[in-house]
């Protein structure tokens, strides 16, 4: 049987860059195909190529055994090609029939737009593929699942039947993630073929029918689930043995560090961000924050920090109340923060790396001398800090924007882990990472601890709160349902309480004894 | 978007491999505003030829006798021009279809070349269709109109050689006169260019620099002729210390307003502009006034006067060397203390500043003041040191000329001192361009307009001259709205 989509050898050239090299891929009918592989690893390339975004230097496209050419995603969409983005392209304040219209709108008379006829198709198509959402919601109304669905929709609306998901498990809890691939199945089933662009291992092993894994811009091979094992399909996507499991020792809690009693923080809009948060980081221990993103968690973090004002409540570090203190002041009592959006608040990315690696104390000696800067004294510090945690880069001199992100992070974790210092603030530090990078931060976060510092870290991603963790909260709409105990928990009861279950009824499906410890 | 992909994809060097040489990092920080004024003084040059009375009605002429082949010709002229930047755009494709491996080095060199011989083209096209005259009469007003520019802003270089071998001070003086006094005018122009420089470099916008000029002519204009009795070591520091300092009065309003409240300083320093200038006026025609009946201050004493070097006419005076002074500083400020580190934070990214422990209100204080001081001191230098006086037309838009010196300066003192001293060098000669040339002194501020649109969306000039950008090297001018 013909391949519904083939690609020949495709190869493209940037300057000074091969980033696809003679890349071959072949999608079957009614076929979840996985593609696997690290940032830069040239999977964007090939999906932007298949979308017409980029023309490729060599090689062919053949979509169901007719060769194409693509120009712009109008064309990929002609022949049936259609991509979901990681990022998604909805206009929030228009509903979801809106949306979907957008580009490819129903017309009556020639000039009006058929609302109706729209939003009946959407309907059926929903029934069909069992993608639940209401044509008449407001895209900005509904959860990121359901936009997720929306952007589905988009594609099915189209008539695409070769669908290309980027990174769609990204932004979704445990549960839309099982949904979502429920939808997927269901589609494929219904005579689709899909392409699944991830870098999660265990996502890969559930949902895909086959998997291929680039690696520098080729295809370092083909396999099936059932031959694959995170651990081999790491190793494919590195180039090298990974280790997935952070070996640890058990923690050794010391006195409290960071002490949050009633925190109750407002966001942007006004709204109860945090609400009545009371919990405690003892020194030697990894405190993990669960939750969907958007539950509360950033503005405690900030707010933590210094960075945001909380309105009631009080935070308390290394015994001296910080609720309405400083940034400044509470990094110089020995509390480092790597934070969320590394390229909005933890780096000045037109600065080089040496001025980065300077960014909390350039203030004081040895980077300051009276009012003066010691250049010297930065670079120096700067080719150290490099050197030890492993930056890749030309010089310090380099400025942050042209690192990779995981390079960015190290320059960021360099900074805030070289002090001396009592409490890590990290939030999703391995946030866009690659394996390589994430098993280095892991790594240095676990050193930290055992070296006796007290460690908060947030992070949306079930499996690093668990891979890290000593004890784990659960966030949801600003509260913190449960603090439990890392060691006896499963995955499938923390995934319950970050979508609202409560941990007052909520039966455990328990490995063991399940203590749900008072919020200390 | 390519370009952030191209660069995840970039194999990351092992460190220790040495970084971009000195020498390209100047030439790529110099090539976009260099190009700029380059294709400023082209599209100039189109103008002036334009509007030459004289080239229009050989143009018309010479059209009113074209035959129907002339006409074919023409079209055939519209043709190569379209095919020339065809080719020129798309070196690559066509190289590739000819066999090439089409490397960047490879496209760059075809693209020269087809774009010369387009332009070759065009020009024999036309000469045979009888345009020649018309060509000539063009390129003669344009001739005419730059000779006149150069000559007016630096003088006459046979005139100098002339003058030094005589020994005259007449001759001399005159030789020199032009020099002198592209000099003078570009003195102005460095303190205010720096002034918005800083404030691009703080984030902040700084509109407002005419207005805080104004300031600062009117604090030391009153301290030069209302104290008397001081010798000139005080008197001069005490007449520029209240210019600085009623420039810096002036900025701290939108300053403190924008810290405070997230005002947004461009609006509020476009009101405080119109303060100043009806402030100014009130003032030249009631306290500050000379008795008489023009609405100027009276004359500063002569002790407040900034010393000048040679004799009348030559006007040069000590406030190039204070402007040269503060550019020094304000490179050391911005790029060696820690306070630029702080300014330059806030201006490259706020949320990094104030997670780094900035105090980002004190920043934008401090910032949008030593703006203003800046710009202060550049209607200072003018009352101190040209005009021993204030009227209310002394500044001929400085403040807001200083704003395309910024941008092509890139923000950087070294630039905004050179592109200060080309726009002296400019519109000191664009008087004599008048005289000599009958060509308007506003072509200098189309030319001028032009350099600004075209610094302010570089992708312009970038396309133009097929410049690859390189990534984070985009400068941040202002912030968004409030906060």
């Amino acid at each position: 049987m013909t391949p519904v989509l083939e690609l020949r050898n495709i190869t493209k050239r940037f300057p000074g860059v091969l980033a696809n090299d003679h890349i071959s891929f072949t999608l079957e009918q009614n076929e979840i195909h996985a593609l696997l592989g690290e940032n830069g690893a040239g999977k964007s390339t090939l999906m932007n190529i298949l979308y017409g975004l980029y023309q490729p230097d060599e090689g062919e496209i053949i979509v169901r055994g007719k060769p194409v050419t693509i120009h712009s995603p109008t064309d990929a969409i002609k022949v049936g090609i259609g991509m979901v983005h990681q990022h998604f392209m909805l206009v929030p304040v228009l509903t979801v029939t809106e949306n979907v219209m957008l580009g490819d709108e129903m017309l009556t008379g020639g000039a009006f737009l058929d609302r109706k006829r729209a939003a009946q198709r959407i309907r059926d198509i929903s029934k069909q593929y069992g993608l639940e959402v209401d044509p008449d919601a407001y895209i900005k109304d509904l959860p990121v699942g359901v936009q997720q669905r929306v952007e589905i929709i988009k594609l099915l609306f189209r008539n695409a039947d070769i669908l290309i998901l980027d990174e769609p498990t990204a932004v979704l809890t445990p549960q839309e993630v099982d949904d979502l691939f429920k939808v997927i199945r269901s589609l494929v089933d219904q005579g689709k073929s899909l392409i699944f662009i991830t870098h999660k291992l265990r996502e890969v092993l559930m949902s895909a029918d086959r998997i291929t894994v680039l690696r520098l811009g080729r295809v370092v091979g083909s396999t099936t689930p059932k031959q694959a094992t995170q651990q081999s399909l790491a190793a494919m996507m590195v180039g090298r043995e990974v280790m997935l499991e952070i070996d640890k020792e058990p923690a050794k809690p010391g006195e409290v560090v960071l002490s949050v009693k009633d925190l109750e923080v407002l966001d942007e809009r006004l709204n109860v961000a945090v609400d009545d948060v009371t919990f405690d980081v003892r020194a030697g221990e990894i405190l993990g924050v669960a939750g969907v993103q958007g539950n509360g968690q950033t503005e405690l973090v900030e707010a933590v920090t210094g960075m945001r004002n909380a309105i009631s409540g009080h935070i308390n570090i290394l015994g001296q109340d910080v609720t309405h203190a400083a940034p400044r002041r509470i990094t110089q009592l020995g509390v480092a923060h790597v934070p969320e959006d590394r390229q909005r608040d933890g780096l000045v990315l037109s600065y080089p790396i040496a001025d980065n690696m300077a960014l909390q104390e350039y203030y004081k000696p040895p980077y300051a001398r009276g009012a003066v800067l010691d250049e010297a004294a930065i670079d120096k510090e700067a080719a150290v800090l490099v050197k030890q945690f492993d930056v890749r880069t030309p010089s310090i001199e380099t400025p942050a924007s042209s690192l990779s992100g995981g390079n960015q992070q190290k320059v960021l974790i360099a900074r805030e882990l070289s002090r001396p210092i009592k409490l890590l603030v990290a939030s999703q530090p391995t946030r866009g990472l690659d394996v390589g990078s994430i098993e280095y931060i892991h790594k240095r976060i676990v050193q930290k601890r055992d070296e006796g510092t007290g460690v908060l870290l947030i992070s949306p991603e079930l499996d690093e709160i668990l891979a890290l963790s000593d004890r784990i909260a659960v966030m949801y709409r600003g509260r913190m349902v449960a603090i439990v105990d890392a060691a006896t928990v499963t995955k499938e009861y923390l995934g319950l309480l970050m979508a609202g279950a409560d941990p007052a009824t909520t039966p455990l499906p328990a490995r063991d004894k399940l203590a749900v410890a008072e919020a200390v | 978007m390519a370009d952030s992909l191209v660069q995840d994809l970039l194999p990351k060097p092992a460190e220790g491999t040495s970084s971009v040489p000195w020498w390209r990092r100047i030439v790529e920080a110099v090539q976009l505003p260099l190009l700029a004024l380059f294709t400023a003084f082209v599209v100039g040059a189109f103008i002036i030829a334009l509007t030459d009375l004289a080239v229009l009605a050989l143009l018309t002429d010479t059209i009113s006798r074209l035959n129907a082949i002339g006409y074919a010709l023409l079209a055939l002229t519209a043709a190569v021009i379209i095919l020339g930047i065809g080719i020129s755009r798309r070196p690559e494709v066509i190289l590739k279809r000819l066999g090439f491996a089409a490397t960047g080095r490879q496209s760059r060199w075809f693209n020269i070349i087809a774009v010369l011989l387009t332009i070759a083209a065009v020009i024999g096209l036309l000469i045979t269709i009888g345009f020649g005259p018309v060509l000539s009469a063009g390129a003669e007003s344009v001739r005419r109109a730059y000779g006149a520019l150069l000559e007016g802003s630096l003088g006459n270089p046979a005139q100098m050689i002339a003058a030094i071998q005589s020994g005259d001070g007449r001759q001399m003086a005159q030789a020199f006169y032009p020099i002198s006094e592209a000099l003078v005018a570009s003195t102005p122009y460095i303190f205010a260019g720096l002034a918005v420089a800083l404030g691009f470099r703080s984030g902040l916008f700084n509109i407002g620099v005419e207005g805080q000029l104004f300031i600062g002519a009117i604090t030391s204009v009153f301290v030069g002729y209302s104290i008397t009795g001081l010798p000139a070591i005080i008197h001069i520091p005490l007449a520029l210390a209240a210019g600085a300092l009623g420039g810096a009065a002036w900025a701290f309003i939108p300053g403190f307003l924008k810290a405070r409240v997230g005002a947004h300083e461009v609006i509020n320093t476009i009101m405080m502009n119109y303060i100043a200038f009806r402030l100014s006026e009130w003032l030249l025609n009631g306290p500050m006034k000379r008795p008489g009946s023009v609405p100027v201050s009276p004359f500063i004493e002569a002790s407040a006067q900034l010393p000048r070097f040679f004799p009348d006419p030559i006007r040069f005076h000590f406030g190039f060397f204070i402007a040269i002074g503060a550019a020094a500083f304000v490179w050391w400020f911005l790029f060696k203390s820690k306070w630029g580190f702080e300014l330059r934070t806030v201006g490259a990214n706020p949320s990094a500043a104030k997670y780094a422990g900035m105090n980002i209100a004190r920043t934008i204080i401090l910032a949008m003041c030593l703006s203003g001081a800046l710009a202060g001191l550049a209607g200072t230098n003018e009352v101190l040191g040209v005009n021993y006086n204030l009227a209310n037309a002394f500044s001929s838009g400085y403040g807001f000329d200083s704003i395309a010196l910024a941008l092509l300066g890139r923000s950087h003192p070294a630039g905004v001192v050179a592109a200060s001293l080309l726009f002296g060098t400019l519109r000191s000669g664009a008087t004599r361009m008048q005289n000599v040339a009958q060509i308007p002194v506003d072509i200098i501020s189309v030319i001028q307009a032009l350099v600004i649109a075209f610094i302010a969306a570089p992708a312009i000039i970038r396309s133009i001259y097929r410049i690859v950008q390189a990534k984070g090297s985009d400068m941040v001018f202002t912030r968004g709205w409030g906060r």
